[in-house]
């Protein structure tokens, strides 16, 4: 049995010297992902440049039995990319062209590494984007998004990941290369590309990315609206939506997070306000004219105390900076926080906001809420103190709690950061036993000896060979007590 | 045996369960017993019954499609899925329904609209939600809202052992687990049983027009689809409907806001020139399927700038095959129907029989082709003569990690054995 540092000679070979780590201080760079609460050095990281580099690296790992995770530029925040002990570490961030900007057919083909932002930039002269805007958008890999099947404040619009990619070129845990989809839909056979989109790097690695560009919108229209409480900002959301109007996006932040985002980059919002809306249309002009008046005036009627309207890009700009730097900017107001990824029904806000308010109060641990309100999905952030004894594991409390809230209302444990190694715990809670088995048997069809970043996503790892679930050995109809065995 | 397979039916199903009709057949292959079972316990229950008896089981639901795809191996039993007919829940201020599979597509739409909403599937000839889902259907506002995947968002389904399984949820933003329910879209009923699904919704349009632009080229077709793709229309659908004879429509739906679509309908007429005309109405051949009983259906996908080698060589095989084809479906989207029948001519009264040889002819040239479009082409349905002439499926990527995925869900190959791409 060879171990992954075993591997480093025969890759380097393949992969030239430089493209192979192995020194310890170095290894060390690659601890973590953006969740920087769980380290671990892996034994080795390679950085290839190729298709065909990085199946010999994975090759090389299933001949040795040898567990590899894959890793893009290291943003994740469910700890989806943390290495493996006793692994091989992937990094594709040296893989970063775009290989064809096909405007004529809307798609783009790029490799994993390719920034987020940086495959707008590139369409937009041509007067195309690519929708799919995480926050991190300026740093983050589309490879990694494909992985967690990234969303960002405009996915109540235009949908996620998933909706965007056509195509994949995969690496598959065997180490085979394979085509899945392409730039025309529907490729003939399971929908493989549904399954791997989201995946959090279990069932191989992507190797080429086959996008949809979208065109750029003809008008696009910003409002910030203050509101006295949550409550109130919570309803303009639900009368925007019941009015039938489909915004690009509808951001909520609360009291303590409009603080933190004030302290920070002075974004210069209603002062007193215990809560601010971001409202943005986007598409053609006249739509958008009408639909944008449509909802400033339920902003109004549901009690905004003020609205301003974006003049032009600066202030547009202005009001997302708050929004945009709300993470960072806890820390400007608490030593430590945790960043929560959940969701919940969008009618369900006004209720479960109280809810962890209430929690708040009980624990006096404070949340800031930051959230995408269209679509329900909530960043609480939960602040704590490692200076005081105890605080940090009642934050985690706290913020567990707030997951069960969101089931408890029909929710999910993550809206868009993905399980990974954060909320693995987590995902009993969910689903049952069968469900889990479930998801199993696709692990298992692409990966049989879970060596593809093995601990994620599953509470428990599982043998493939093993079929728990299968109940063909007793008779269903004796086993449910209705009839005797014939 | 047959007996007690029946009396286990029975009790799985309470007493809906029965012994194969004549109208009880798939694509022409009779079935032995008929289970209807009302619930997703029920159709576990009848699915531990199958695993146990080792029965072939394949799913129906309203029974548009059952000769879809190739024919069965064998099968010998129907679940019949008509009476899970119930709409679990529409929380209409989330813009979210979970309905259960055997729930028609016309009536749950019906219902919707009264909260002035709907599932933005349009597929022609709409029969259950679980057979719209199995066969990932759609329809022209796919362009708009995405194929039925996309709308997706959370499913109960049986396995080929009787487990019951869940993916996805009722919220639309969710990445918890892997989306199973993506998997089971479009598979033919050969992964499992779909019992219930959760669907995101749309809000009806308050407005829509179409404008509709006459062309007779493939050429003049792909300049006036550039056109419309690349300009702040931002269309609903976009359909092509060309006759044997090359002559076409191309149609564009704008909906939204009436103010909005009043100057996106002037827009449109300014863009596509003196010959195209608005309408209030869709033309009378929107949404239709281009063939009819006894004629083959095939849906061919094509990169948008690829449509006029589609055209270009459906063409040349439809003339060399001596058959005619008409294509119509989503050129926005790369995806379109084409309906062949047996061109007209000769001395032949009426139309002739579709020949397999000739179809399979055209199929051949067509795949032969198909990097010049960058699609593919499948044989969704025709005469079981024609289909056991040819591969339906035709060539597929992926098809050893399609076959690993059929080999962990249904080992036993109990689930529409044969029916699906690469014999699975």
């Amino acid at each position: 049995m060879v171990d992954a540092r075993g591997l480093a000679g025969q890759l380097r070979t393949v992969l030239g010297d430089a493209a192979v780590i192995t020194d310890r201080q170095r290894l060390r760079t690659y601890e973590c992902d953006g969740l920087a609460q769980y380290k671990v050095t892996p034994a080795l990281v390679v950085l290839p440049r190729t298709t065909g580099q990085v199946a010999a690296v994975v090759r090389a790992c299933a001949a040795a039995g040898v567990p590899f995770v894959a890793r893009g530029s290291g943003t994740g925040l469910s700890g989806g990319a943390l290495p493996h002990a006793d692994g091989v570490l992937i990094v594709t961030s040296t893989m970063r062209s775009v290989l064809d900007l096909d405007i004529v057919n809307q798609r783009a083909v790029v490799e994993p590494g390719v920034i987020n932002l940086h495959l707008s930039r590139e369409a937009l002269p041509h007067g195309y984007y690519y929708a799919p805007d995480p926050s991190s958008q300026q740093v983050c890999s589309i490879g990694g998004n494909v992985a967690e099947n990234s969303g960002g404040a405009h996915c109540l619009k235009y949908g996620f990941t998933t909706n965007h990619v056509t195509g994949l070129e995969l690496v598959t845990p065997a180490g085979d290369v394979v085509q899945v989809g392409g730039k025309a839909p529907d490729a003939p056979g399971y929908d493989l590309l549904g399954a791997l989109v989201g995946s959090e790097g279990t069932l191989g690695i992507a190797t080429k990315v086959t996008v949809r560009l979208t065109r750029s919108p003809e008008a696009v229209s910003t409002l910030l609206a203050a509101f006295p409480d949550t409550d109130r900002a919570g309803a303009a959301v639900s009368a925007i939506i019941a009015a039938g109007v489909v915004p690009a996006a509808i951001e909520m932040m609360d009291a303590l997070a409009i603080e933190a985002a004030e302290a920070a980059v002075h974004c210069g919002y209603p002062p007193g306000a215990g809560a601010v809306l971001i409202v943005e249309l986007d598409g053609p002009g006249a739509d958008v004219e009408h639909e944008f008046a449509e909802a400033e005036r339920l902003c109004r009627a549901s009690g905004a105390t003020e609205v301003r309207v974006a003049a032009d890009d600066a202030e547009r700009a202005l009001f997302w900076k708050g929004r945009k730097s709300a993470f960072a900017a806890v820390g400007r107001i608490s030593p430590g926080y945790i960043v929560q990824d959940g969701v919940v029904p969008r009618t369900a806000l006004p209720q479960v906001l109280r809810r962890i308010a209430q929690l708040s109060a009980d624990t006096g641990i404070r949340v800031a809420n930051v959230f995408h309100a269209g679509d329900g999905n909530l960043h609480p952030l939960v602040l704590f103190d490692d200076a005081v004894p105890g605080e940090s594991a009642r934050a985690e409390e706290v913020s567990g709690a707030i997951l069960d809230l969101c089931l408890e209302h029909g929710g999910s444990i993550t809206g868009e950061h993905g399980v990974g190694a954060d909320k693995a715990r987590y995902m009993p809670r969910m689903f049952d036993a069968d469900d889990l088995d479930t998801m199993q048997l696709v692990r298992c069809a692409f990966d049989p000896q879970s060596i593809s970043n093995p601990g994620k996503v599953f509470p428990t790892p599982r043998l493939c060979g093993e079929r728990p679930g299968r109940h063909q050995g007793t008779h269903p109809l004796a086993e449910a007590g209705v009839a005797e065995v014939f | 045996m047959g007996d007690v397979v029946l009396q286990e039916l029975r009790l799985a199903t309470d007493d809906h369960a029965a012994a194969a009709g004549p109208a009880d057949t798939v694509d022409g292959m009779p079935a032995r017993w008929v289970a209807s079972p009302g619930s997703t316990a029920e159709t576990s229950a009848v699915m531990r019954v199958a695993a146990v008896h080792d029965l072939a089981v394949v799913v129906r639901g309203a029974g548009n499609r059952l000769t879809w795809g190739a024919p069965p191996e064998r099968c010998d039993l129907l679940v019949d899925s008509t009476r899970m007919d119930a709409v679990v829940e529409h929380a209409s201020g989330d813009l979210v329904v979970v309905v259960q599979a055997g729930c028609r597509l016309d009536v749950l739409q019906q219902r919707l609209a009264g909260a002035g909403q709907w599932l933005a599937v349009d597929p022609p000839r709409p029969g259950t939600v679980g057979g719209t889902v199995a066969a990932a259907l759609s329809g022209p506002t796919r362009l708009a809202h995405g194929a039925v995947r996309d709308l997706v968002i959370g499913m109960t389904m049986v396995r080929a052992d009787g487990v019951v399984a869940h993916s996805g949820g009722k919220v639309v933003k969710n990445v918890a687990g892997y989306d199973v329910g993506k998997l089971l879209t479009g598979s033919y009923g050969t992964l499992g049983v779909i019992t219930e699904v959760a669907f995101r919704l749309h809000p009806l349009p308050k407005a829509r027009s179409w404008v509709s632009l006459p062309r007779h080229s493939a050429a003049a077709v792909h300049e006036a689809l550039q056109r419309v793709v690349h300009s702040q229309l931002v269309p609903g659908a976009v359909e092509l409907d060309r006759a044997a004879d090359g002559s076409a429509t191309l149609t564009v739906q704008l909906e939204g806001v009436a103010p909005g679509v009043l100057a996106r309908t002037a827009a449109a007429l300014e863009l596509l020139g003196p010959s195209a005309t608005a309408g209030s109405r869709p033309p009378g051949w929107w949404g239709i399927q281009p063939a009819g009983t006894g004629e083959v259906l095939l849906k061919v996908t094509h990169e948008l700038a690829g449509l006029p080698h589609l055209l270009t060589a459906l063409d040349a095989a439809a003339a060399r095959h001596r058959l005619a084809a008409h294509v119509r479906g989503s050129v926005a989207v790369g995806s379109v129907l084409v309906g062949l029948r047996a061109a007209e001519g000769g001395n032949r009264v009426g139309p002739a029989a579709l020949g397999p040889d000739e179809v399979a002819g055209l199929v051949a040239d067509l795949r032969q082709r198909a990097a010049s479009f960058g699609g593919s082409v499948v044989v969704l349905d025709g005469p079981r003569v024609v289909k056991e002439s040819l591969d339906v499926w035709g060539p597929v990527g992926a098809i050893d990690l399609m076959r690993s995925v059929k080999h962990r869900f249904d080992p036993a190959r109990l689930l529409a054995p044969g029916r699906f791409v690469g014999g699975i």
